[in-house]
């Protein structure tokens, strides 16, 4: 392996974790902002808003992430439904990651007092005051931890978007090795050390998060 | 479900909350026919799309690829995952650094990597000896023997102190209190978490796709890819029925042991909500 391999071996490693990346933020923000309305929909008083969100969770947590981007990616374009492949992956797994997003901040709900809802009423707020101002910040802080997870696993699910053919990290394997035959373990470490990176880059920061507002559980 | 954000309705607001209950059923209705019809107008789930799923040889085919492929890969993965979670649990509560860390190190990466990556290097680096069917299953059983070895180890942390010092106290060495007393109470506390665990593991085995290993994912894409069918949508829609029946069926067990151990006053271990996650 001279160092012409090398070389392209950290060229395609960028291109690919910058792929990666831009898969990870999108996902993450379309994934949060789902979940969370998602999450809402469960502890709203209104029944057929608890239904949807429940019937949501169990279709999109217990289906596998390979059939829903063959839904998305394969099944879609049918009706006319084409933005381009990095889009419908980054739909697919933001529509899979929000089921999470939803536990997570129902539990964290779960684990606000009910001195403080009560408290929020007692000063006339509605609803979705309570919800906005006492409720839902008390609730983040409480499951900043899951929601690393989360997000912790949403980084590793998008390499399930190589398997649909787009180019991040993961497929930087097949491709480096039908290139450089003989370098899978060197590929694999290169591409490992990559994701473990990222994750201890979101460790950190939910961590950082945690000591600044977090709570005692 | 949280009682915490609203008080128990007085009569207007019963009266109130019926007409908004009313108003989002309607419009979560009218959402659902529309994209309904939609898929109907575009033909994708006109009778024609689901005339695949009538053939006796096309039932039969997906059966035996989810009992043989699916089910089985599954089943074997997490048997292999136990005991690789209950060997390298016990390394991390080792005393000895020399074996504590190199199963922290062990956990750690498997935990941190990608599964499909593993899934690419077995079958790269050894497919040729392993095969599709154990290169899926041992990349399955390294990521979740990592996550059960994390498990076990929170469930035998959890086992009341004073159990293992009565055990010490009778002249117990420390790997007899762990398989004697400890690992068989944290055991029974740790069975929902084994049982979530299999929910992962069975939603992983589509994985294999991606190595062309034979499973439903396999038989869908060949039955959308046969011109006479060219139903994509249909097949994914069977595809996630399969699933969702089967690990919805698990999580109702799961959450059920959970409830009666709670009645029996045994703390079940957690599956990190997150865990459940990861396919990869």
């Amino acid at each position: 392996m001279g160092p012409e391999y090398f070389s392209e071996l950290i060229s395609r490693l960028a291109d690919g974790f910058v792929v990666t990346l831009q898969l990870l933020g999108w996902s993450l923000l379309f994934s949060t902002i789902i979940g969370t309305a998602l999450g809402a929909m469960r502890v709203s008083p209104l029944a057929p808003l608890r239904a949807f969100g429940t019937a949501y969770v169990n279709i999109f947590r217990n289906t596998p992430l390979v059939v829903l981007f063959l839904i998305v990616v394969v099944g879609l374009p049918g009706i006319g439904f084409l933005p381009s492949f990095f889009w419908r992956a980054v739909m697919a797994l933001s529509l899979y990651t929000a089921a999470f997003v939803c536990e997570c901040v129902r539990s964290g709900v779960n684990t606000v007092e009910a001195g403080q809802a009560e408290a929020a009423r007692s000063i006339g707020m509605d609803f979705g005051q309570s919800l906005r101002f006492v409720v839902l910040p008390q609730a983040f802080r409480a499951v900043i931890p899951p929601l690393a997870s989360v997000y912790i696993a949403l980084t590793k699910n998008t390499s399930v978007a190589a398997v649909f053919g787009i180019t991040e990290a993961t497929y930087q394997l097949s491709n480096l090795i039908r290139d450089f035959p003989g370098s899978l373990w060197v590929n694999f470490i290169g591409i490992a050390l990559g994701y473990i990176l990222i994750v201890a880059v979101i460790s950190a920061i939910a961590n950082m998060f945690e000591r600044r507002v977090g709570v005692a559980a | 479900m949280s009682t915490v954000l609203f008080d128990t309705p007085g009569p207007r607001a019963l009266a109130r909350q019926r007409i908004y209950t009313v108003i989002t059923a309607v419009v979560l209705g009218a959402l659902l026919a529309a994209a309904l019809w939609q898929l109907w107008t575009k033909e994708m789930i006109t009778p024609d799309q689901w005339v695949a799923f009538t053939e006796p040889r096309i039932l039969v085919a997906l059966l035996e690829e989810l009992v043989v492929a699916t089910l089985a890969g599954a089943a074997v993965a997490i048997v292999l995952a136990v005991a690789f979670g209950a060997v390298f649990a016990a390394g991390r509560l080792a005393d000895p650094a020399w074996i504590r860390l190199p199963c922290w190190a062990v956990i750690e990466f498997f935990r941190a990597v990608p599964l499909l990556l593993m899934i690419y290097v077995l079958f790269y680096g050894f497919g040729s000896t392993l095969g599709t069917f154990w290169s899926l299953v041992l990349a399955l059983m390294l990521y979740n023997g990592s996550v059960l070895a994390e498990i076990f180890r929170a469930g035998i942390q959890a086992v009341p102190k004073g159990q293992s010092e009565a055990a010490y106290a009778i002249g117990m060495t420390k790997s007899q209190v762990l398989v004697q007393i400890l690992a068989p109470q944290a055991l029974r506390s740790m069975l929902p978490a084994i049982i979530s665990q299999c929910v992962v593991a069975l939603k992983d085995t589509t994985l294999g796709f991606a190595i062309g290993a034979s499973g439903i994912v396999d038989v869908g894409e060949r039955i959308y890819l046969a011109r006479v069918y060219d139903n994509p949508f249909a097949v994914g829609i069977v595809l996630a029925a399969v699933f969702i029946v089967i690990n919805y069926s698990l999580s109702r067990l799961a959450v059920y042991l959970e409830s009666r151990m709670r009645q029996q006053g045994t703390q079940a271990v957690h599956v990190n909500e997150a865990e459940e996650a990861q396919p990869a």
